[in-house]
């Protein structure tokens, strides 16, 4: 049958080259627009649609091996489970009483914030969110969990665990959202030093799971063990929240910045649920009075994003 | 495998229905999906482009350049890659298999195996080109694949044959 097709009794349509010519530039104009612009998130959460069913089977290996795991841990180590209970059971207490101290401290501080006059910082709401798979491609440090549109993920909210911080919601599919976490390539977080209050931006280094402070002076006051928290200063990640630890501080005279390594301090690469935080509260608009500084901010913004 | 082996078998075959085809697209779609982690994602054999190939070169007037780009564009959703990225290297791909068609069905399976190597090389550059151009650095990873899907080749070619010819045995 196929034998005949040299002959060209029967049209077949245009030749491989031309074929080949025109998905070729068709693709490469796509993937301009897609790099550059950024139009066709409509078309991909369409196109998501009809993928999502191949991926939702796909998972499902993954899901039994957990329930697997699962059930071996209940069946074969209540010793454990028992001993993990208590100590669980322990912390509780201990951080029960933790609770209650950090309660007056709240009633304080919203005492001392009403006495001068500071707008109270306010509480977040978070919603449970469980990871699919992680995005398949090794330079990207990014999952995709199981809420997208129809459980009102927004694109920009902040993703943590029950330590710290662990991304950023980049992309909101009506059934699945893109999480970019921290140690992506280039992925930016403001933090401070929790220890001396300085101010940072930490960036994920992509190839490892692990993040750098970049643009700090040799004579940085940054130490080994320091803990970093988010700043609250940008806007999108809520104050307050550990980050990161600092691990290794290079300090050479030859360059101006010194070389500080940081592990995340969230289960960055470890757990199977994640909490997105909504509800953030709102900052005071930004002074408006300089428009070249706003659109470095933009600029800055959506490079984040990306 | 001689020359004539698998020409002989190659007249015996059935048709193939679309049903198959479609089918075997999406199970390779479907092992890709499969939540491979690390190490295992840089060995991590492409099915689809494998399993493309093959089509492109036994049936290229089922499944040709312009199913293989859509199919690229479902992948590129699945992976969350650019648009356009993997449908650009399985075109190519595509156009590979088309073109060498009649040549690739003379020879035996070494040899095949061989010109799939080079056809997959040239696909895995143009995803590499395309990584190069939009985050400015090129990595060799890449090619990493490139030589499991090669070492997939075989194995998949004889069960694709297998089970193409499987009902005709029983008659």
């Amino acid at each position: 049958m196929e034998s005949t097709q040299s002959f060209r009794f029967f049209n077949r349509g245009p030749s491989p080259m031309v074929r080949l010519v025109f998905f070729a530039v068709l693709s490469m104009l796509l993937l301009f627009v897609d790099a550059r612009f950024r139009y066709l998130e409509s078309t991909r959460s369409v196109l998501s649609i009809l993928v999502s069913p191949i991926q939702r089977v796909a998972a499902w290996p993954g899901d039994l091996w957990h329930l697997v795991g699962d059930l071996y841990v209940t069946q074969s180590r209540q010793h454990s489970l028992i001993a993990e209970n208590e100590g669980l059971n322990l912390q509780h207490q201990l951080d029960a009483a933790q609770l209650l101290q950090l309660q007056s401290l709240l009633a304080e501080n919203q005492q001392l914030r009403n006495l001068v006059e500071l707008p109270l910082s306010k509480d977040f709401t978070t919603q449970l969110v469980e990871i699919l798979y992680a995005e398949r491609d090794v330079f990207k440090r990014r999952v995709l969990v199981n809420k997208g549109e129809n459980a009102n993920i927004r694109i920009g909210q902040v993703v943590m665990d029950d330590v710290g911080i662990v991304g950023q919601i980049t992309r909101v599919y009506p059934w699945l959202s893109e999480i970019t976490l921290i140690t992506d390539k280039d992925h930016a977080v403001p933090i401070q030093i929790s220890r001396n209050g300085l101010r940072a931006i930490v960036f994920g280094a992509g190839d490892t799971s692990q993040l750098s402070l970049r643009y700090m002076p040799v004579s940085a006051d940054v130490q080994a063990g320091d803990i970093l928290v988010t700043s609250g200063i940008d806007g999108i990640y809520p104050p307050g929240i550990p980050v990161a630890k600092v691990i290794k501080v290079e300090r050479d005279p030859a360059y101006p910045f010194a070389n500080v390594t940081c592990l995340p301090v969230a289960g960055v690469d470890t757990h199977r649920h994640l909490l997105v935080l909504s509800d953030m509260p709102e900052l005071p608009e930004r002074p408006t009075e300089m428009s070249t500084q706003g659109s470095v901010d933009k600029r800055a913004k959506t490079k984040r994003k990306n | 495998m001689p020359y004539t082996a698998i020409h002989a078998r190659s007249e015996i075959q059935r048709p193939v229905s679309n049903t198959f085809i479609i089918l075997t697209v999406l199970t390779a779609l479907l092992i890709n999906g499969l939540p491979w982690e690390g190490i295992w994602l840089k060995l991590r054999p492409d099915f689809v482009a494998v399993v493309l190939l093959y089509w492109c070169m036994h049936k290229p007037w089922r499944l040709g350049i312009g199913i293989s780009w859509t199919v690229g564009i479902l992948a590129d959703v699945a992976d969350a890659s650019l648009f356009g990225q993997h449908a650009l290297a399985y075109t190519v791909l595509a156009f590979g298999g088309v073109v060498l068609n009649h040549r690739l069905q003379m020879f035996d399976l070494r040899q095949q195996t061989t010109h799939v190597f080079g056809i997959l090389v040239i696909a895995y550059s143009v995803y590499a080109m395309v990584h190069w151009l939009v985050n400015g650095y090129v990595s060799w990873m890449y090619f990493l694949g490139c030589l499991t899907s090669t070492l997939l080749w075989p194995p998949l070619c004889i069960m694709f044959q297998a089970m193409r010819q499987k009902p005709v045995d029983r008659e």
